[in-house]
């Protein structure tokens, strides 16, 4: 029941987002005749490119979400420690499961079960930044050289963060 | 090509996911139908915007201020738009691709990403609340410094 409410909002918002541009766009093509042309043919190709990875990405996420719950997360990044789990904390973090925010709560409950911090930073880091579904429109839209030096870069930039950190902070002292 | 590859990859694993539980799956078809949904305004907007960008804004004027040789305050202020945005990353990164396209350069468009993705100044109060000050506070700096390296060493090597 709610479900088919949500739907028609959802509907009815597309409806109205493709009426104001609508709208604009007619007020771009009385003011801009000569250059209206190419601004449709610039937007149809951008349309193009992401019907045809977009649904495939939303595919993705969507079995992530069913397949690897949180709940799972919490107990491979919970028990282990050393370079194993580093690798457990980076591979957990790329699946595609969520927003930011519902990382926190999960990093600080990990916190509080004497997690490793370096893990838990490393964690919180690649979920933040290195999803592999958003890797793959990264690629599609900006190119694969710039997305492998930004993947190596911003993990290597992550890893030493978290040895920065776990140097400085006492986990001890924190209140959590 | 990496659409093809996605495309097949997405396929293969819902043939997978159906073969061990079909009820698990079509729930997960629904979910992803509403996100695309729900992400639908947004992108639509973002493809009738890149429309204007490339046909309205000159492109001499996306490269004055976003293009040709690196340059401090471009590049700061590429970072400071990006850890302020909260911006998903799907559709910060078409917008990304689309300035690209229209001749800006990499390394403000890489300090946009980075910053965008690794720091978080609206999640800043989340985070505070569930992982304390200290924590938060060395997080987002060294990712804020992290961020900058980052984006002049893909300037570099680009």
């Amino acid at each position: 029941m709610s479900e088919k409410v949500n739907l028609k909002k959802l509907i009815i918002k597309i409806i109205k987002t493709l009426f104001i541009w609508s709208f604009i766009l007619a007020v771009f093509r009385y003011i801009f005749p000569a250059r209206f042309d190419n601004a449709v043919s610039m937007s149809l190709r951008y349309a193009k490119e992401m019907i045809i990875i977009f649904p495939a990405v939303l595919v993705i996420m969507g079995l992530a979400d069913i397949w690897v719950p949180t709940n799972l997360v919490k107990q491979y990044l919970g028990s282990k420690s050393g370079l194993r789990g580093k690798f457990l904390a980076i591979f957990l973090g790329t699946l595609p499961t969520g927003p930011m925010y519902i990382a926190f709560p999960i990093a600080a409950e990990l916190l509080r079960k004497k997690a490793s911090l370096s893990n838990i930073i490393i964690f919180l880091g690649v979920w933040a930044s290195l999803k592999i579904p958003q890797l793959g429109i990264e690629i599609q839209f900006i190119g694969l050289k710039f997305s492998v030096l930004r993947f190596i870069f911003t993990l290597m930039s992550i890893i030493i963060i978290a040895l920065i950190m776990e140097k400085i902070i006492d986990v001890e002292e924190l209140e959590l | 090509m990496i659409a093809v590859f996605i495309n097949l990859f997405a396929l293969i694993l819902f043939i997978v996911s159906f073969y061990f539980n079909n009820k698990k799956s079509k729930k997960s078809l629904r979910k992803a139908l509403f996100k695309g949904l729900g992400l639908a305004p947004q992108l639509i907007s973002l493809i009738f915007i890149i429309g204007i960008i490339f046909a309205f804004i000159p492109p001499e004027l996306i490269k004055e201020y976003l293009g040709g040789d690196f340059s401090i305050v471009q590049v700061g202020a590429a970072a400071l738009f990006g850890s302020i945005m909260m911006i998903p990353s799907l559709l910060a990164l078409p917008l990304a691709g689309s300035l690209i396209d229209a001749g800006a350069s990499y390394t403000p468009v890489a300090a946009f990403v980075t910053t965008l993705t690794m720091v978080g100044f609206v999640t800043i109060p989340v985070e505070m609340k569930e992982l304390g000050k200290k924590i938060t506070i060395y997080r987002n700096v060294l990712a804020v410094i992290f961020a900058l390296i980052i984006s002049l060493l893909i300037g570099v090597f680009m």
